[in-house]
Parts: C-alpha cells; structure tokens; sequence
C-alpha cells in the first residue's frame, strides 16, 4: 500500500506543478494588464482608466473609434453567427441525409480555411471585397462574409460532433412520415437535438471575431482590434483595458459553453 | 371518435376510421446504380390486413416499404393506396404511420410529446391530444412512462412509443420496418405478439418487413417472400411453409432436406417411399424434392439404411441429423424425449410421410 499511496502522492504534486505552470502562463499577461491599467500618474493604484472604459458618454464623445470599432464588431459577430448557421446546419444535415458521399468533400473546404495564414486569405479575398465595397457599400459590416469562412472549420467540428451524435436520418424520417415538412424537421426536431453544437459553434465564432485584428486591418475596415491598436497610440492605458475587457469577455463565452447543455443524466431500464 | 384530419397537403385521402384501406403497388421498378433493388414488384394489400415482407438482406423488402412510406422515389411503377395514386405524393402527406427499426424516437421529447407530435401538425386542439396521447400510450401499457424521455426507456418500451406514436395519427397504412430487430429475443415474441393484438384492434392495413421467418409467420395474415426485387410467393404463414411454391421459398423458410427422387404421374419416389407433388413440381424423370424435417418419420432399426450423426435438443422439439447409404444428408425432426435414445452411429430408418412435396428440376 506505501508505495501506491506515495505515487499517488507524486502524481498529485504533478499535477498540481503543471496546473500551476499553466495558470501562470495565462495570468501573468493579465495580471501585467490589469497592473498596467491600473497604474497612476504620480504612483500608486487607481481604477480611472476602467471607469472611462464603461462610461459610454466619455467614450462616445473622446474615443469615437473606440464606439465604432465596438459597435462594429458586435454588428460583425451577430452576423458572422446568423450567417455561419444558416449556411452550415442546413447544409451538414442535408449532406447527412442524402448526400453521404460529399460528407468527406463537405469537410475538407470547411477545414481548408485552417492552412491558410489570414494575409493570404486577404490577398484572395481583395478582388472580391472591391465588387462587395462597390455593390454593398464600404461597411465594416461586409468582413462578416470573410469572418464566416474564417470560423467555418471550428463551427463545423463543433455541428459535425452534435449531428453525429443522433441518428439524423432516422428522427428525419420518422418526423416526415407523421407529416412534418423539410422546415419543421429543421426547427422542431434536428434544431432541438443539436441546440448544445449550434451554441459551441456560436460561442466559437463568437470568440474568434471579438479577437480578429490581421483581415480588419489589411482590408482598412474598423473593428473592436483594429479600434485598439489605434487607440494604443494615443491612449495606451485605455486600450490595454479594452483588451483586456474583450478578453475576459471571450473566457466568460467560452467557459459558458461548458454549462450549456449539459447532457440529460442517463437511465436506461432493463428490458421487461 | 371524431376522424383525425390528415396533414393540410394530403392528397390521397384518408378514411381516419381505422378499418383499413387496400394498398397497391404496381410494377415497382428501383435501381441502385447496378443493383436492381426492386425488380417490377407488384403486391395487392387488402383493407385491415396485415402483410409481412419476408426475405434475405438486399431482396428489396425495405425498399418495397420505403417506397410505399416515400421516404425512396421508385424510378417506375405506381403507389396506390385506397384507390389513390400516391406515387408522387410526399412523405409527409401520405398519411403513413412508421415504425423504424432504429430507435427513432425525438430525444427531447417525452413519450407523451413524441406521441402528440404528428397530432399537432395536425393542428388537433390540446384537450383531444392529450386525450389520444394517453389512450394511445394505454394501448401499448406505457401509461406510467409518459413523461419519460427515450434515454429514459428500454429499447423495448422505446419501439412501444413508437408504435403509439405512429398509431396516434390514425394512419391510413402502418409501416413497420424490422421494428424488432433491435430487440433481445424475449422482447421480440412479447412485442410482436403485442403488435399484432394491437393491429387487430385499430384495424389498420399493415406492411411489417422483417428477415426472422418465425416473426413473419406468427403475426401475418399473409407473407410475401422476395428475392432479387420481386415477390417469390404470397401466401397465408400455412400456405407458405407447407405448399412453397418455389425452391427458393422452401429453402427460405424452415428447414428443408433436398434429397434425389424419381418423379412420375404427380408422384416421387423418396427414400424408398412414394409421396405426392405439389402442383408447380417438375412432372417426370429425376429431380429434387424438398422434404421439410417434420414430414420425416425416423424408427431406430438396426438394419436401417441411414445413420445418425447427431441428436439435438431444441426445447420443445429435436432434430435428428443422419446420413444416407448413398450419401445425402436428411434432416428429421423428432419428439424432444427421443432425443437421448439416439446416438451418433446408430442406424436409422427414414421414411418419408404422404404430405405433398415440392420437386423441382435436378441440380
């Protein structure tokens, strides 16, 4: 038993070692943030940087690139999200049901946008967003669609997981044979059933776009990154803050999307 | 009760009053690339009763099903049911209730929900669904059960909801897709026993598809064997096992000894024994003739002419195998407390009973 209980001992302490290596690795740059941010003129602590962060009429009449690049990159997020699962729940399932053959087709260009650096996306995407700017107008709103492309493969890992793990067809079917229609199988019965893989796949787009700076800056578009940088130069105390706000914002997302859905505790009875 | 309206876009027509309506598929053609899946099918239903589509794996039988149900487009042939060409109708407007041989439960659903389901795309006021939810979950002895969700049930209660839930409608046809293969043996015989009181008491026309011959012939009031996308023969469960009209058919369902005989005058002769032909036998010369193992009558002789290689117990009944001087393998069933009075080398008589035989064309 000695023996056991002192590898259980070493392993604990291991553990322990590694949590806190990590834990350090992600405090420390937020903690310096935080100490940044809080810093006064003469010495000392003071929270005057952060409450001009949340005093939306400071911000609105001294920061205007600030409220637009805000303001642009929830516009930009509640797109990219809208559009992300028309185009993508609709189409997995359809390629479920009666597409299997492109299912592997259907995966490698959702996953494609992964080997390819954003400058060269940009570079691709240029021509495309000169007729966009020229049909659409020169709204930041517009990188949604390069957005969309952008969170395509961790939306479609997160869909593919929740399709797989009910038998799509099956429940298809069965709905369509008591005389619901294609619409009604979508938003009665697969929606409901996938309801924890459309959030993971909304809340990673989520994440994804709050933190995007390259494709915004290339394309001269304004957005919550792009507004940051520009404010480090002249108010860096403040866009450190905003940083950080964004930040944190994104860990409480992304940590929600470990509490939505929890599974139903399971309980089959024996046959009788 | 008041008829349940069928889905707003129904075209074929419902008669919503449980006694049955006649289906008819006519000529029904359906390819997979090469593979013929169905191969001019043509199958008459009649009003209330239930018909079993019997078969080995590829024959076409869920095609057959799923074709009727809509969920597969026939490339020719039509779709009739209580006189209407449905062939083009949709899925959802035929009017079908289905059972599917995967749990096909909603998972977020409770059974209740599930089975209120199709009658709230029928836009039936909340009062009456709940009325027919309840009586329909009674029917199949899951009152208590409810407001349980599928993970919540046995497979067994599952495949019950389902066919509450497809009965809930008041479905001009029930389709049943091998809705018990999912199910540990003792399952099996409760439910389809179960089912089959059920049908008899909504009345509602009933294709059930399953590969287990014993369901097929004890719940059925006729069963269809296919082969290669067509039906090898239709026939009453009695009709089928002891008038097959096919070799196919004879070897298919049950057991069947193929043994040598020479065949005259609607007669052949069988291990030294003359037996009766059926009609579609071969009519002279050498042939096949398939015996089933119960037609065999087997006495222990020394001097017999066949000898045993095996006795096995099978609970109610025994099989004895033995083989021929001449080398052929006969099958005989026996009383199940002969069993231990035959051992392996004993000789054996063999003789063939006057039931009418099936003789085909030697091999």
């Amino acid at each position: 038993m000695k023996p056991r209980a002192a590898r259980r001992r070493r392993q604990s302490i291991f553990r322990r070692v590694v949590l806190g290596v990590i834990g350090l690795f992600f405090a420390l740059p937020i903690v310096g943030m935080v100490e940044f941010t809080t810093r006064a003129p003469g010495g000392g602590r003071t929270l005057d940087t952060w409450v001009t962060l949340f005093d939306f009429s400071v911000i609105d009449a001294d920061y205007p690139e600030l409220k637009t690049g805000i303001l642009a990159s929830a516009g930009l997020t509640v797109l990219t999200v809208v559009i992300m699962l028309f185009m993508l729940v609709p189409t997995m399932t359809w390629v479920r049901l009666r597409l299997p053959g492109l299912r592997r087709t259907v995966e490698f260009i959702c996953l494609l946008p992964l080997t390819i650096p954003a400058i060269v996306l940009v570079v691709g995407l240029a021509p495309v967003y000169a007729w966009v700017a020229y049909f659409l107008g020169e709204s930041s709103l517009w990188l949604a669609f390069a957005y969309v492309v952008l969170v395509l493969p961790y939306a479609y890992r997160a869909l593919d997981a929740g399709l797989s793990a009910i038998d799509v067809k099956t429940l298809a079917e069965a709905a369509r044979s008591l005389g619901a229609g294609w619409p009604r199988v979508m938003w009665r019965i697969i929606l409901p059933n996938v309801r924890t893989a459309v959030l993971s796949a909304a809340f990673l787009s989520v994440a994804l776009v709050l933190g995007e700076f390259t494709i915004a800056s290339l394309f001269s578009r304004d957005n919550l990154q792009v507004a940051i940088n520009l404010l480090g130069k002249r108010d860096s105390s403040l866009a450190i803050a905003a940083a950080l706000a964004a930040l944190i914002l994104a860990f409480i997302v992304l940590f929600a999307m470990s509490f939505v859905g929890n599974s139903r505790r399971s309980h089959r009875p024996e046959e009788s | 009760m008041v008829p349940l309206p069928t889905p707003a876009t129904n075209n074929a027509g419902s008669t919503g009053s449980g006694q049955g309506v006649t289906v008819t598929l006519s000529d029904l053609r359906r390819a997979y690339g090469p593979v013929l899946a169905l191969d001019g099918l043509t199958l008459d239903i009649a009003p209330g009763e239930f018909v079993a589509l019997l078969g080995p794996s590829g024959c076409g039988k869920t095609t057959a099903l799923r074709v009727l149900a809509g969920l597969e487009d026939a490339d020719s042939g039509r779709v009739e049911v209580g006189g209407k060409d449905i062939t083009s109708v949709p899925t959802s407007a035929r009017d079908m209730g289905m059972v599917f041989q995967a749990y096909s439960l909603f998972p977020h659903m409770t059974a209740r929900q599930n089975v209120e389901f199709g009658l709230q795309l029928r836009r039936i006021p909340a009062a009456r669904r709940h009325a027919r939810a309840a009586e329909m979950l009674d029917l199949v002895g899951l009152s208590d059960e409810a407001e349980r969700y599928a993970h919540q049930l046995s497979g067994g209660q599952q495949q019950r909801v389902a066919l509450a839930r497809a009965l809930a409608i008041e479905p001009q046809v029930l389709l049943l897709d091998e809705p018990l293969s999912a199910l540990d043996a003792k399952v099996r015989v409760q439910l389809r026993a179960e089912i089959r009181r059920i049908q008899l008491e909504v009345g509602t026309t009933t294709l059930f598809v399953t590969h287990d011959q014993e369901e097929a012939l004890a719940v059925a009031d006729r069963v269809g064997v296919m082969r290669a996308g067509n039906l090898e023969q239709l026939a009453a469960p009695q009709d089928l096992y002891s008038r097959p009209a096919t070799a196919f058919v004879a070897d298919f369902v049950g057991l069947t000894n193929r043994l040598p005989a020479l065949v005259e005058g609607g007669r052949a002769q069988v291990l030294g024994t003359s037996v009766p032909l059926l009609p579609g036998s071969a009519q002279s010369g050498t042939a096949t003739v398939l015996i089933r193992p119960e037609s065999i009558a087997v006495t222990s002789d020394p001097a017999g002419r066949a000898t045993v290689v095996t006795a096995s117990f099978l609970g109610s009944t025994g099989l004895l195998h033995t083989v021929t001087e001449s080398g052929e393998t006969v099958v005989a069933q026996i009383d199940n407390d002969a069993v231990a009075t035959f051992n392996p080398g004993d000789k054996v008589t063999l003789i063939p009973r006057p039931n009418p035989a099936l003789a085909v064309a030697a091999e």
